[in-house]
Parts: structure tokens; C-alpha cells; sequence
């Protein structure tokens, strides 16, 4: 009974992750040159999604071998400045913490077929999920706990359940295929961390639509933008990287012919290093640029559609049962859940100002064979580096989310907890940390004290998306005042918020005892006369 | 016996009475910008106090002319005759209604003491609001320059050390108006031109 109702929570969960879309279609296919529900290979019925990537292959000979090289489906990624071995199969974070032992339900986002466990095949090319990218029509649906398989025919899921789950009309969704939407990038992005707008901050659902006040670009009556307008994608490995962010971009617009090598997602890429053309502050605000990023004015807030992100997560207080025995949920005033048995207490936030930090896009993980010093809270499951001197750093908005996670008490190191799963382990369904650390870690292949404890961490989320119009830009009094935005951030002096106290204090006094010293001077005048 | 003698001339007035009301500006909009208090908040201050700036430039320009050519810069060469019966002065004399010490002619219009805060004014307070001031409206391109090891934070510090004394430059001013032969003969003077003798 808990076992079912544990994965069906989290089926409902990851529903949210099925695609909303069927916008992108009218658009592309006005300028495509191929209807693709007229090729033969697309008029059949699929009963899997590795069906139909066949059918693809066979026309698009090269597209898995292209998937197979990047990150979207090794999860995977080593990081050349550091030697670090990334990528989500590897790093950790404070929300849901890792993949390990969580796999079939994690890999429902992967861009794949099956991936259930350490024995998935990865050289398979048809195991590459195409529709998940492609779809236009927002019927298509990955199953949780399945390895991300999508099935054209009823199932019963799990085999013996007797719950069916209904099949999708899979020769429909692939004989309207399409390019790649906010919709279907979004799918998986904006839910990132397990639910809407969870681990970003400045991604969430209400960019399938937004207005312009949320995002200039993507606009949709406007500008509409889709992500990959600005992560414009070759051979389908798609650029922008949250672990070697391009920090900072002196390379100016990329203008045809220009030797293509940059990160075509910057700011810069389209506006150049020099973008404020017009109005009396054009030259400071360039000036400014060169050491605050575009977006530190230019996202005054995060978390704007609506969409609650969760700025902290504290694992610590999970575990606790209603007086009958069984998990609860706690919710705020607007309905949204700030207290799960399953997975400890949130905290919320929309509307949230950012952070700042001196930025030079280098990332340290915290990972699973790093020791930690627990006596130094917060641990960082990822550091950022940057300075004001370093010639390579801008100052960066930043969400900072906030986690006290558990970490093994002997050995020193953050673990893997299995949480999702229908089995005598996960931590969701039990509520045991020990055998869920235990079950994870063997998983990552890591040894388990038996010993755990909780440790605070934080981790950096640089803010790039919802960028505003320019008249909802920050201005110049949400630094430049007392208490403005850039407080603490060293190596700038920001008018009217650094001011100098002793100057300050120096120069009213001496105005002061002037002052004094001629009203004086006047009263005696004025009584001397009066003796006269 | 009151006499009356022509001491300022039309350009004199004119630059007076318009740089007094730009630097009066200037300091409005100097510590609107330092966040002390806020009447046209700090982006439209900035906009201003940098017109303000060039105007003042410009007008300076004309009377740096001015006193080159008519000579009258040599009312701001300080001499020391004088000065201590001028300190006694403003310290008792003022209040038992003694007479002045210094005479105002054409040649002398200054008193002494004034003449030394003047060079003041001239030879350090202005130089330290004009250096900084012009390191400020250039700062986009001081690296360019080779200025670049400059720090922001010491040239907003001196201008704001600068603005300071102008202000108690100005209490100070604007008090000892009335210290002339009558209470309003100097104010009377710096309008008209002619000022009040005994």
C-alpha cells in the first residue's frame, strides 16, 4: 500500500514533467520543407519509443551517434579546468540530492530509453529518446520509474499492480515532429529538482508562455523566443554549460564568419560588449558592464512567474508521522507544500532578489570522495570562483540555495541517499536514513560508516534567465544608496553606499562647529549693539 | 560720513552671483549623489551635477580671461599687512563697533583675511574639487590613459573632502556679508557695484 502510493506520488510528480506544448507547431511548419506524416516510415503503429526512434534513425542516420557525444545523454561531463568528474550522474546537490539508486525515476528526463541501472547500454542508437526534444503536440509522455520509456499501448506499470497506465499515440507525435520548443526544453528544465521551478530559480513553467515583463525574449506575443534561439545547437550538442558557465565575454556580437568557438548564449554574443546605445547614461552603464554582468541589472528578481523556487531544504526534520503513523504533508497559506515526512521542510521563495558575487565561471563540486569539514558550515556542494582582480570575473546574481542534508559522521563525506522506489530501502517509502545511505552509497560504490549525521551546505545557482525589459531593470538607487544591492561585494566603490564614514563624520563636524561658530559670533554682535 | 565707491564692475557681479548659484547647485546635487538625502534621487542628480560641472567650466573660462586681462587677478596675491589687526577685528573690534581696519578701494577690494581664504579656495580647495571632479566625469577613460592604477575610492574621497570645505567655505561666506561697513553694504556692493564707506 505504501509502496503504491509512494510511486504513484511520484508518477504524479513527474507528470508534471510531460509536455505541455503544441505552440511550436504552427510555427515550424510554415517554413519546414519535410511533412513528415508522409513518409512511409512514420505511417505505422509504435509500440515503444525505441520504435520509433528506429524509424527516425533510418532517414537521420547520424542524429544517436550526435546524442550519444553529449552531456544531454552521458549525463556525464569532465571538467577540463579542473579534472573534475561532473555531470549529473556524478554530482550532488541539496535538493534531491543525487541519482544513484533513484535512477528509473530520475532518468525519466534523460534523453533516453531505459535507463534503469548501472547496466544501461549507452552505445545503443536506439535507445536515444528523439521526441522528447521533437515532440510538438505535448502528448508525449516518459513514464517514472521506467527509465524514461514511452509506450504506445496501455501497460500495467508496476507489472502486478494492476494500475495502466494509458498509451500515447506515438505515430501521431512522430509524424508531427518538430524543433525543439520551450516546451519540450522545458519539460525537463523547468522541473528540475522534482518539481516546478525546484532548482533554478529562474526557470519554472511560467517561461512556457511568458510575458515580456518576465522574459524580454521569450515573449510570447513578442520577441518569443524559444531556448534555442539564444542555445543555438549544432550536431545537437547543445551549448551553455553550468559547469564551465562563461562568466564573462569579451569577445563582442557573432557576426557571420566570425570563427564560431564562443558561447553563442551570452548576452554579449548578440549585444556586444558596448549595448547601452542611447540615453544620457549610455557610456557609464558600458563602463559599468565591465565589471558587473548583464544580468545583475537586468534580472532584478528571480522566481518572477509566479512560480515558487525552493531556497532551502532541510532534510534534517523528515521523518516525523501524523498520530495515526503515516507521512503527512504541510502546506502554507497559498497551498504550497512546506513540510513533507517523505523529505523534511522547504523554504519557498518568488520574487526573490538575487545574491551577488564576484564570478569568473570556475565551479568546484563537493564530491562523493571529497572529505568535509563539518566544524566549517556551510559545506558547498559547489564552489564559485572569482574576484575583483582576477581580470576574468563580473560581479553575478546568484540564487544560494541552503540545505542541511546528511553526510557520513565517520568517513567525512556527503552520501547518496536512495530515496525514490518501490523497495525496502528508498528513504521516501521507509523512512529510514541508514538503510537508505547504506543502499545509495553501495550504489555510487562508496563505502557507508553506518554513522550519519546532517551537515548544512549551499549551492550556487548563477541567474541567467527572465531577463527583463529594460525599463524593469534595476536602477541606479538599488545600488547606489545605503544598504544597495552590492553591500559586501568587494573591490568596487559604489557612490552613496561606500561612503567613506570618517570622511563623512569629519566633514559635517567641521561644517557643524562653523556653522556654531558664526551664529555665535552673530548673537554677540547682536548684543553688543543692544548695550550701545 | 558715508561715501560710496565702485568696486565691482558688471562681469564681476555677473560671475559671481551665477557661479554662487552653480556651486550652490552643485553641492544640492553633490550630496543628493552621496545619499544624504534624496530631491532628485541619484540618477537624475548625476545628470545634473555633471551639467552643472561643464556650465561652471565654461564659465570659468571667461573669467579666468577676464582677470588676465584686466589684471584684476592681482586682488587675490596675498599679503600679510594687516591680517592680525583684521583678526582683532572680527575677535572685539565688531562688537564695539570699531571702525574696519581694511579701507575697499578699487585696487584693494579684498581685505586682507579675505584675500587669504580666497588663495585658499583658489589654491587648494578648487584644485582638489577640479582634479577629482574631472577624474570622475573622465574615469571611463583614465585606464586608457595610463591613469588606470588610480582608485576610484581615494578620488571620491578627495571630492568629497573638497565639497565639505566648500560648504564650510560657504557657511563662513555667507555669514561675514554682513560683517561690512553696514549690515547689507557688501550684499549691497555685490549687486549694485558700489559699496558703502565710512
Amino acid at each position: 500500500m505504501h509502496s503504491r502510493r509512494s510511486f504513484f506520488s511520484i508518477a504524479l510528480l513527474v507528470g508534471f514533467l510531460t509536455l505541455t506544448g503544441g505552440v511550436a507547431d504552427a510555427a515550424s511548419s510554415k517554413t519546414t520543407t519535410a511533412d513528415h506524416s508522409k513518409f512511409k516510415e512514420l505511417q505505422q503503429t509504435f509500440n515503444t519509443g525505441p520504435e520509433v526512434t528506429k524509424a527516425c534513425l533510418s532517414c537521420h542516420t547520424e542524429a544517436a551517434k550526435q546524442v550519444h557525444r553529449t552531456k544531454h545523454w552521458t549525463w556525464e561531463f569532465l571538467n577540463p579546468e579542473n579534472d573534475q568528474r561532473l555531470g549529473k550522474k556524478n554530482v550532488l546537490n541539496n535538493f534531491c540530492i543525487s541519482i544513484p539508486q533513484n535512477t528509473p525515476f530520475c532518468t525519466t528526463c534523460h534523453v533516453g530509453y531505459g535507463w534503469k541501472d548501472k547496466h544501461f547500454d549507452f552505445s545503443k542508437e536506439e535507445s536515444v529518446d528523439c521526441l522528447v526534444c521533437h515532440d510538438t503536440t505535448g502528448a508525449y509522455k516518459k513514464i517514472p520509474g521506467t527509465g524514461g520509456m514511452a509506450f504506445g499501448k496501455d501497460m500495467e506499470l508496476p507489472p502486478g499492480s494492476g494500475k495502466i497506465v494509458k498509451g500515447i499515440d506515438l505515430t501521431k507525435i512522430a509524424q508531427k515532429i518538430g524543433k525543439t520548443s520551450r516546451d519540450t526544453c522545458g519539460g525537463c528544465h523547468f522541473f528540475g529538482g522534482g518539481g516546478d521551478g525546484v532548482k533554478h530559480g529562474d526557470m519554472d513553467s511560467s517561461l512556457a508562455a511568458p510575458e515580456a515583463e518576465l522574459d524580454v525574449h521569450m515573449d510570447a506575443a513578442g520577441l518569443d523566443f524559444t531556448c534555442g534561439t539564444c542555445h543555438a545547437t549544432s550536431s545537437h550538442d547543445v551549448p551553455g554549460s553550468r559547469y564551465t558557465p562563461t562568466a564573462i565575454d569579451k569577445g563582442g556580437a557573432h557576426i557571420r564568419g566570425k570563427d564560431g568557438k564562443g558561447n553563442p548564449a551570452t548576452c554579449v554574443s548578440c549585444h556586444n560588449n558596448t549595448p547601452h546605445k542611447s540615453g544620457d547614461h549610455a557610456d557609464r552603464l558600458n563602463h559599468h558592464a565591465k565589471k558587473v554582468a548583464c544580468q545583475t541589472c537586468h534580472i532584478p528578481e528571480f522566481a518572477r512567474g509566479g512560480v515558487a523556487t525552493k531556497m532551502g531544504w532541510d532534510w534534517s526534520t523528515a521523518g516525523q508521522l501524523d498520530k495515526d503513523g503515516k507521512q503527512f504533508v504541510k502546506k502554507d497559506d497559498k497551498g504550497k507544500i512546506i513540510y513533507e515526512s517523505r523529505k523534511g521542510d522547504f523554504d519557498l521563495g518568488t520574487n526573490v532578489k538575487p545574491e551577488y558575487r564576484w564570478f569568473n565561471g570556475d565551479i568546484k563540486y563537493t564530491l562523493l570522495d571529497d572529505k568535509i569539514d563539518p566544524t566549517h558550515q556551510p559545506i558547498g556542494i559547489n564552489s564559485i570562483g572569482g574576484s575583483p582582480s582576477d581580470g576574468r570575473s563580473l560581479i553575478w546574481p546568484m540564487k544560494i540555495s541552503h540545505g542541511k542534508q546528511p553526510f557520513d559522521a565517520v568517513n567525512m563525506n556527503l552520501v547518496t541517499p536512495h530515496t525514490a522506489g518501490n523497495d525496502d530501502y528508498g528513504y521516501w517509502k521507509n523512512l529510514n536514513w541508514a538503510k537508505a545511505i547504506e543502499s545509495g552509497m553501495k550504489d555510487s560504490g562508496m563505502p557507508f560508516s553506518g554513522k550519519m549525521d546532517f551537515v548544512s551546505t549551499e549551492m550556487y545557482w548563477p541567474i541567467t534567465h527572465m531577463v527583463a525589459p529594460k525599463d524593469k531593470s534595476l536602477g541606479c538607487v538599488d545600488c547606489h544608496a545605503k544598504g544597495g544591492r552590492l553591500e559586501g561585494i568587494e573591490g568596487v566603490y559604489v557612490f552613496a553606499q561606500s561612503n567613506n564614514k570618517w570622511v563623512d563624520l569629519f566633514g559635517w563636524t567641521i561644517v557643524l562647529l562653523t556653522l556654531l561658530g558664526v551664529i555665535g559670533h552673530g548673537l554677540i554682535r547682536i548684543i553688543a549693539s543692544k548695550k550701545d | 560720513m558715508t561715501q560710496k565707491i565702485y568696486i565691482f564692475k558688471k562681469f564681476e557681479r555677473f560671475w559671481h552671483w551665477s557661479q554662487a548659484a552653480l556651486i550652490i547647485f552643485l553641492m544640492a546635487t553633490a550630496f543628493d549623489i552621496h545619499g544624504t538625502y534624496t530631491i532628485f534621487g541619484f540618477e537624475q542628480a548625476v545628470i545634473y551635477h555633471r551639467l552643472a560641472a561643464w556650465t561652471l567650466v565654461g564659465l570659468w573660462v571667461f573669467a579666468i580671461f577676464w582677470h588676465l586681462a584686466t589684471g584684476e587677478w592681482r586682488q587675490y596675491s596675498p599679503s600679510m599687512t594687516n591680517v592680525i589687526a583684521m583678526v582683532k577685528y572680527y575677535l572685539s573690534g565688531i562688537f564695539k563697533n570699531a571702525p574696519h581696519p581694511h579701507r575697499q578701494t578699487e585696487l584693494q577690494k579684498h581685505n586682507p583675511l579675505q584675500k587669504l581664504a580666497y588663495l585658499g579656495i583658489l589654491a587648494f580647495v578648487a584644485p582638489l574639487i577640479w582634479t577629482t571632479g574631472w577624474l570622475l566625469l573622465f574615469w571611463d577613460s583614465l585606464e586608457a590613459w595610463g591613469l588606470g592604477f588610480l582608485q576610484l575610492e581615494w578620488i571620491a574621497i578627495g571630492h568629497t573632502i573638497g565639497a565639505f570645505m566648500m560648504l564650510t567655505f560657504l557657511v563662513a561666506h555667507i555669514y561675514l556679508i554682513t560683517a561690512g561697513a553696514t549690515l547689507t553694504s557688501h550684499l549691497k556692493a555685490m549687486i549694485t557695484g558700489w559699496e558703502e564707506v565710512h
